[in-house]
This record gives C-alpha cells, sequence and structure tokens, in this order.
C-alpha cells in the first residue's frame, strides 16, 4: 500500500467513525471493536491484491447499514437509551471532560440553593415562627440565582450578561425587602406571587446564554419551562413519599423527625429540586420526546369540551358569572391553562404540517376561553366601577387584559393557519414576542405596585 | 444455497459458543472461521454477530477483555466461561435431538424423495 492510499483510507475510516458517533445505539467501545473488524478485512482484502478504496467499500457494505447495524445494537442493549436520562452518552472528545463536570457542577448548584434557604435561619428568621411573610417573598430567591448560576456555567455566559443577571437578582431583593409592606398587605401578597415569575424570566436569559433576541431561543427555553414543570412535579411526588417514610418510620422507633422534616428535609428538598429538575430536561432532552406535547395532546380535547359545556351552561341556565375574589384567580388560572396547551402544542408542532383536526380543536378551545374571560372581564369592570381600584383587582384586570390579548390574537392567527391563509411560524413568531409583555408586567407589578397603592 | 434467516439466528449461538470453546478469539476471527466451517454456507452478517457476542456476555455465558498484542492493534477479545460450556453442552444435545429427527424424517418419509419442484413452483 502507498503512502498515499493509506492516508485516503485513514480519512475514510475517521468519517465512518464519525458516524457511528451519531449513534446513540453504538457505544464507543462497539464502534472501536467494529473498526478493527473493518481493518482485519480491508488487510485480507488489499492482500488478495484489491485497492485500498476498494477494499473499504467492500468491507463497509459487508458490514450492513449503519441503521441495520444500530437497530440490531438497539434491540440487544435497549437500555443504552435509557440510562441516557441520567448520564449523558458518549460525547464527542471536547465536550466529554466539561460533561463529566456536569454533574458535580449541579449537586454544587442545588447544594447552594438548599443552604441559601437556611441562611436566613442563622439570623433569627425562622421558618415555623412568625416570619412566613419574609420566606414568601424571598422564596423566589433561595433557588433562582443557583439555577441561573448553573445555566451561566453550562452556556459560557460572558461577564456583560452576567452583570445584568445579578443586577436584576438584586433589583428583585431589594424590591421585596426594602418597600415597607404589612405581612397581611394585598401588595406583599402581588410581590410575593409575581417576583418568582419576573426572576424566572431573568433564569430565562441565563438560559439562552444572553441571547435573548433569539426566537428560536426563546421557544427553547418555554419548551424547557413546561419540561421542567412537569420534572419539578414529579420529584415533589416523590419528596412526598419521601417524607412520609421519614415521619413514619422514625415515629416507629420512639423518634419524632417532624423538626428535622420541616426545618431541613422539606424547604432544603424543595430548592434542590428546582436546580435538579432543570438538570434532568437538559440531561435528557435529546433522548426521548417531551412530556409536555404529550400531555398537552390528552389534555387539549378534555379542556375544550369543559370549557364548551361551561359555556352551554351559562347560556342554558341564564346565570352571570359571579365574580369572587377566589373566582378571578380561577378564571386567570384558567386563561394560563389554555395559554400553556396553546404553547406547547405549538412548541411541539412540526412547522411545516399542514393543519389538521387537533389544530381545529385547540383553535374551539382557544375561542372559547375567550368568551368566557370577555365575560369575566366585564363582571371584573362592574366591580371596579362600583368598589374602585385596590391593588389585587387593578393586578387581576392587568393580568385579564394581558392574557386576552394573546390569547385573541393567537385565536386570529390560528384562525388564519387553519383556513390556510398564514404560516404556522407567524403564531410561534408571536407567542415568543409576547414573552417580553409578561416580564415587562411582573416586574411592574412587584416595583411599581407598592409604590402606586400605598404598599396597601 | 440460501439459508434462511430463522435457521442461521438458531444455528448462531452454539456455532459461536462451539468456536470459542476451542480457544480465545474475536468477532472477525470467528466470522472467518464460521464461514470456512460452513463451506461458505453461512455467511453472517457482521450486524448478526456483534449484537450475539454481546448478547452471550450479558447472559454470561462468554467475557470479553481488550488486549493489545505486541505490534499489533487494540483488539476485542471473547473467551467462553464454565457457563457458557454447560450451555454448549445443552445446546448440542437440543440440536443431535432436532437432527435425529430430521434423519428419521428424511429416511422414512418417501414422499419426499423424489426431489422435484412442486407444480407451483415449476412456472418459475
Amino acid at each position: 500500500m502507498t503512502a498515499d492510499s493509506t492516508n485516503e483510507l485513514e480519512g475514510q475510516l475517521a468519517e465512518w467513525r464519525a458516524y457511528t458517533h451519531r449513534r446513540r445505539e453504538l457505544h464507543h467501545t462497539d464502534a472501536d471493536e467494529l473498526e478493527d473488524h473493518l481493518r482485519s478485512r480491508i488487510t485480507e482484502l488489499t492482500e488478495a491484491g484489491l485497492h485500498a478504496d476498494e477494499a473499504f467499500l467492500i468491507a463497509v457494505k459487508r458490514m450492513g447499514s449503519l441503521d441495520e447495524l444500530s437497530r440490531e445494537f438497539a434491540r440487544e442493549h435497549s437500555e443504552r437509551l435509557w440510562k441516557q436520562l441520567v448520564l449523558p452518552g458518549e460525547p464527542d472528545a471536547p465536550t466529554a471532560a466539561r460533561s463529566r463536570r456536569e454533574l458535580p457542577v449541579m449537586v454544587l448548584c442545588a447544594a447552594a440553593a438548599a443552604l441559601a434557604i437556611k441562611v436566613p435561619g442563622w439570623f433569627g428568621l425562622d421558618l415555623s415562627d412568625g416570619d412566613a411573610a419574609f420566606y414568601a417573598r424571598n422564596l423566589s430567591l433561595f433557588a433562582l440565582p443557583a439555577l441561573a448560576g448553573y445555566f451561566v456555567w453550562q452556556r459560557r455566559v460572558g461577564p456583560h450578561v452576567i452583570g445584568i443577571l445579578a443586577l436584576l437578582f438584586v433589583l428583585g431583593g431589594v424590591a421585596a425587602n426594602a418597600y415597607p409592606m404589612a405581612d397581611d398587605s394585598q401588595t406583599l401578597v402581588l410581590t410575593a406571587i409575581h417576583l418568582p415569575l419576573a426572576l424566572w424570566l431573568v433564569v430565562g436569559v441565563a438560559y439562552v446564554g444572553g441571547d435573548w433576541r433569539s426566537d428560536r431561543r426563546r421557544m427553547d427555553f418555554i419548551r424547557f419551562t413546561g419540561e421542567w414543570l412537569i420534572y419539578f412535579a414529579l420529584i415533589a411526588l416523590g419528596g412526598g413519599v419521601l417524607t412520609a417514610f421519614t415521619a413514619g418510620t422514625f415515629r416507629a422507633i420512639g423518634l419524632n423527625a417532624e423538626g428535622f422534616i420541616e426545618a431541613w428535609l422539606l424547604p432544603c428538598g424543595a430548592m434542590a429540586a428546582v436546580i435538579v429538575s432543570a438538570w434532568l430536561v437538559e440531561a435528557k432532552q435529546s433522548v426521548i420526546e417531551n412530556m409536555a406535547p404529550v400531555l398537552t395532546r390528552v389534555f387539549t380535547p378534555l379542556f375544550a369540551a369543559t370549557l364548551l359545556a361551561f359555556l352551554v351552561a351559562i347560556i342554558w341556565t341564564n346565570n352571570g358569572i359571579d365574580v369572587e375574589r377566589d373566582a378571578l384567580i380561577l378564571f386567570d388560572l384558567l386563561l394560563v391553562i389554555v395559554l400553556g396547551l396553546l404553547l406547547y402544542a405549538i412548541s411541539a408542532r412540526d412547522l411545516t404540517a399542514r393543519p389538521g383536526l387537533f389544530d381545529r380543536l385547540q383553535l374551539a378551545l382557544v375561542a372559547s376561553a375567550l368568551v368566557i374571560d370577555v365575560l369575566v372581564l366585564l363582571a371584573i369592570t362592574g366591580r371596579i366601577t362600583e368598589w374602585g381600584f385596590s391593588p389585587n383587582k387593578s393586578a387581576a384586570l392587568g393580568e385579564n387584559v394581558i392574557l386576552l390579548t394573546n390569547l385573541a390574537w393567537s385565536a386570529w392567527l390560528f384562525l388564519g393557519f387553519v383556513r390556510g391563509r398564514m404560516p404556522f411560524a407567524r403564531l410561534e413568531l408571536w407567542q415568543t414576542r409576547y414573552v417580553i409583555v409578561y416580564a415587562a408586567w411582573a416586574w411592574t407589578v412587584v416595583l411599581a405596585f407598592p409604590l402606586v397603592f400605598n404598599f396597601a | 444455497m440460501h439459508i434462511t434467516k430463522d435457521l442461521v439466528a438458531a444455528s448462531a449461538t452454539p456455532l459461536v459458543l462451539g468456536i470459542l470453546a476451542e480457544g480465545d478469539s474475536y468477532g472477525y476471527a470467528i466470522l472467518k472461521q464460521v464461514n470456512e466451517l460452513s463451506g461458505g454456507q453461512l455467511e453472517w452478517t457482521d450486524g448478526l454477530l456483534y449484537p450475539l457476542l454481546h448478547r452471550l456476555e450479558r447472559l454470561g455465558h462468554v467475557k470479553s477483555a481488550w488486549e493489545t498484542p505486541v505490534g499489533g492493534r487494540r483488539r476485542k477479545y471473547y473467551r467462553i466461561t464454565d457457563q457458557g460450556r454447560a450451555e454448549l453442552a445443552e445446546q448440542r444435545r437440543q440440536w443431535a435431538a432436532v437432527v435425529d429427527a430430521l434423519r428419521g424424517v428424511w429416511r422414512t418419509a418417501q414422499s419426499i424423495k423424489p426431489i422435484t419442484a412442486p407444480a407451483w413452483e415449476a412456472g418459475r
């Protein structure tokens, strides 16, 4: 064999190796074994008088297509596809060292979050005492900075963006703690609800690596949020089981573990779970289909049916919607859920697919939610003209208007799409841009509401 | 002559174990040996062999180790375990029973004797 043809052969083999890398079913060592096989055959064929490139072609051909090969391997090693849920498969060389550090860094961030919630306790602010209000308004400040930190490390975010992130976290912390709000004031409750939302979107800036102007990246973050919620809920369920066993088994041997559970297990576990869920979403991202779109498929028809039934009931009984404060929140939540169903259907949709039955169902869902919300809005406006503005009513009104605008325009774009007049991408673009409005509103409630309403 | 997939699959385990019972070997050599033993009739694809070796390893019939012979390439060698030998003996008994039964059939069943193509295949 000449030096030239040897080089060429090595190049071809390297290319073949690169192809095997893309197969999750084929591990690094499997590829080694197969490469040895290829080389053996090539040597034999060249000794029989073939040129190196001919020998390579024949050897690869005898090996069978990689598709077939990896199918056979997948059949034998089905566990490999699952293991990657937690342990990222076989990354290419440059990222290998980094992904080995992935787990320790995640554990470090989770520990930081878990520890953060214990720090105020050292200064006499006890969870179980009368300082619940302190914890309520600061809850997001314990875990979310650690989460943002994790993404800063993972995405190698530049110092410029880190500065902005830090500034926003400090701003949120100051607003929550420096304003003289009474423990039972409405503005404090509003801050406790809106600060996590505002800071979650700040985490989003870290998640997209500072590239928050990109629509695709923003959609990624929306997707991430849905998956994160599912994982968090799952971990919370598991945590409940763990808590029950801890309490039960220790009681059985005459020890009272409730103090430990309340002071350590629950708060620290919840904070750490925020980070662990995020890490899980990241780790399994490419392995199995995401859950949120699957759930969306199940619940879109069910919610559509429920809302339509509700509308029919309103017309049938001729009852108006009686807007109590609790009911206001309920309807806001309803809009959020409809929006969520819409968002996750959008996020998983094949952008080029033609409109189908599911899209029409979605449109029916959005339309009925809109009708219901207009009824609610009328009721709220009636209440406000009667009783005047309060922080709660204003926040509810603002949120309703914002959600309504989003849903209304989505419905319009959706209608255009279902009738084949508009590309689906318009809808996606609208949703990803609208995230800014939510961020602006959440920050407004946190920063401006206490001032406007005189800390009421 | 083409040997059907089912037969190839059924005979693969005893063949591989039998070859490894003679001595440690690696994928390519096993493949070549199968080819020689069958007089070229049994042509395995590589897609069959390697997952099979891995399955036998998972079941504990064989063990594998990476070895680098002096001046050679790193290569994965397989060695049969005691459990593998027991499995081989068991498979051998089963195959002997099958072969005996077949032999009996070939002898007694006169209808098979004239090996002519059936009418519906004659047109091909």
